[in-house]
């Protein structure tokens, strides 16, 4: 079958940037003149031939719908599917692949749960934690469920470098606390929360961890077993895959007692005119015809980094990320937002200029070829915690060089000389 | 360090000298005592955030105050608006916001309109970083929507 070459047997891979770099064929781009330095991997990541390949292999050979057809195509496409869910379970180290839920991306996880879990398990009075450096997509459902609920949304406070007051939790969590939801690297500050020590609190008082884990699984080994997780969500493409697609990992008792959170196809194991009953795990969360391409695409993107090792892929960002802070550090009128030591943080590098606004930077930055976000970061109320309405940033990936850190950190000094010509 | 292998050239367009100007000195920035219109405007996008105040008499602005934080187009855009606003009837300042819509969408204005809006035409610029449009218009947008409700009342 089509899928037969990203299929089980994964072979390792060398780190070795300049052979990546050769699979993307987006690197080849120039972007007003210039060669592309693509720092905006923490909002999506580029994709390799062979993600692309998948795709389009899908479409060519094994197109069909799953979980339905006698016919040789929707079996393979069936295969191909489960195959995929199976490799995403394995790289999360699931105990089960049953657990692993296909979902548009994390938002669509995060809110599952809300509605679900959440929806059944609150009552007036209860409690939700969370951090004051979540997403938009880990404040807004909580929020909005707590209002319906009259339950209330507590946040673990941090320190000016953005690490986690672990001391002070046990203070926030309490026995009116039914779930805690963090995120395991901040999508600003690039801090590396302590998912571990949350869940033993959480577990402490008989509430569950969930872990927003969109900025880390890409990154570095994630175990949802080491971390004694509960819920896990995280999106294909910031990890190479594609957009449209991400995973709701839970534990399997967990899923198998919550209600359905749409109804529809695939979802029912029986429907009379009367009523119905649902389907076994995971497809009881995945009404509809799913997303059959993307979840291909995404066992590719598992392939690719799985070959790579993720301990290889977690050293060259980290390599990476310190040597960009030192340079970045160096210059006079930025400041680095978040964990000012990078053995503490992830490859984002959020920052203020103090005389150039960060659109004007990311502007001129562009003009250079270089792309970096520029924005509140769908984190508006972190960002303004620091007394800034925007903040810039670069955040790193496995194609990313010291060269192209050096690019970026002259754009920012061509900048200057710029705006005070 | 303009221009030549960076490709900042380019900006020139964008941040021209009346726009650098207007971001590094920006104008009738003192607050208005006792303004018939007061507002805060933002761009969730970008987190830009402006206040404008108003004084209207005999419907014509007699007095204006903008404050804010935001980039260099969004800065320079408040403060170029903030001097065409003064002494003008509410029936002009709206002319000019249509004429800086047209402007900015790329559409042709008539060399009368360009009279009108003077310096202001630089941030005609604007239009080559599609993007940053949204910069150049939110306090024009914000403000005519306040005169408006304020002429309604």
């Amino acid at each position: 079958m089509s899928n037969s070459e990203s299929g089980s047997g994964v072979g390792s891979r060398a780190f070795d940037v300049d052979s990546i770099r050769a699979d993307f064929p987006i690197l080849n781009r120039k972007i007003n003149g210039q060669q592309l330095v693509y720092l905006d991997n923490a909002a999506t990541t580029q994709k390799p031939a062979q993600v692309i390949k998948s795709l389009t292999d899908y479409y060519e050979q094994t197109n069909a719908n799953v979980h339905r057809g006698v016919h040789t195509l929707s079996i393979e496409a069936t295969d191909g599917y489960e195959l995929a869910r199976t490799k995403v379970a394995k790289f999360i180290n699931a105990p089960r692949r049953e657990e692993v839920i296909w979902t548009r991306n994390t938002s669509e996880s995060l809110n599952l749960v809300a509605a679900t879990w959440a929806e059944a398990n609150l009552s007036e009075g209860d409690n939700i934690v969370i951090t004051m450096m979540e997403h938009h997509s880990n404040i807004v459902p909580w929020q909005q469920l707590a209002f319906k609920k009259g339950a209330e949304v507590r946040y673990l406070q941090h320190d000016d470098e953005g690490v986690i007051d672990i001391d002070g939790a046990g203070g926030v969590i309490d026995s009116r606390t039914k779930i805690v939801a963090a995120t395991h690297m901040s999508n600003v500050l690039g801090t590396i929360n302590p998912i571990a020590k949350l869940a033993e609190l959480a577990h402490d008082v008989g509430a569950l961890i969930l872990v927003d884990a969109a900025q880390s699984v890409p990154h570095m080994p994630v175990d949802v077993q080491a971390l004694d997780a509960d819920f896990l969500c995280f999106s294909a493409h910031k990890m190479l895959g594609p957009t449209g697609i991400g995973v709701l990992w839970g534990r399997y008792d967990l899923l198998e007692a919550m209600p359905p959170y749409m109804f529809g196809g695939d979802m029912i194991l029986e429907v009379t005119y009367e009523d119905a009953n649902w389907n076994d795990l995971p497809y009881k969360f995945e009404a509809g015809t799913p997303n059959i391409a993307d979840a291909f695409a995404t066992g590719a993107a598992v392939d690719y980094l799985s070959a790579l090792g993720m301990e290889n892929v977690w050293k060259h960002e980290q390599e990476l990320t310190a040597y960009a802070m030192e340079q970045v550090l160096s210059l006079d009128n930025v400041k680095v937002l978040g964990p000012q030591d990078p053995a503490l943080r992830g490859g984002v590098i959020s920052f203020i200029h103090d005389t150039i606004h960060p659109h004007d930077l990311g502007t001129a930055l562009d003009q250079q070829g270089i792309a970096i976000r520029t924005g509140h970061h769908c984190a508006m109320p972190l960002v303004r915690s620091y007394g800034v309405v925007a903040a810039a940033r670069a955040s790193f990936y496995i194609y990313n060089t010291k060269s192209e850190v050096d690019a970026f950190v002259n754009g920012i000094s061509e900048t200057e000389g710029y705006f005070s010509r | 360090m303009t221009g030549g292998m960076s490709g900042l050239g380019e900006m020139d367009e964008l941040y021209e000298a009346i726009i650098l100007d207007h971001y590094r000195s920006p104008r009738n920035t003192a607050p208005v005592e006792g303004a018939d219109v007061d507002l805060e405007v933002n761009n969730p996008f970008c987190g830009d955030e402006f206040h404008i105040q108003l004084k209207v008499e005999d419907d014509a602005v007699s007095e204006v105050g903008i404050t804010g934080r935001g980039c260099a187009i969004s800065q320079a855009s408040a403060s170029l608006l903030a001097e065409l606003v003064k002494g003008k009837s509410t029936d002009q300042v709206h002319d000019a916001v249509d004429s800086i819509r047209r402007l900015l969408k790329g559409e042709e204005i008539t060399d009368e309109e360009a009279d009108v809006l003077g310096d202001i035409e630089a941030l005609g610029g604007v239009r080559k970083f599609p993007v940053r449009v949204k910069c150049a218009l939110l306090s024009w947008v914000g403000l005519d929507d306040a005169l408006t409700e304020h002429l309604s009342k």
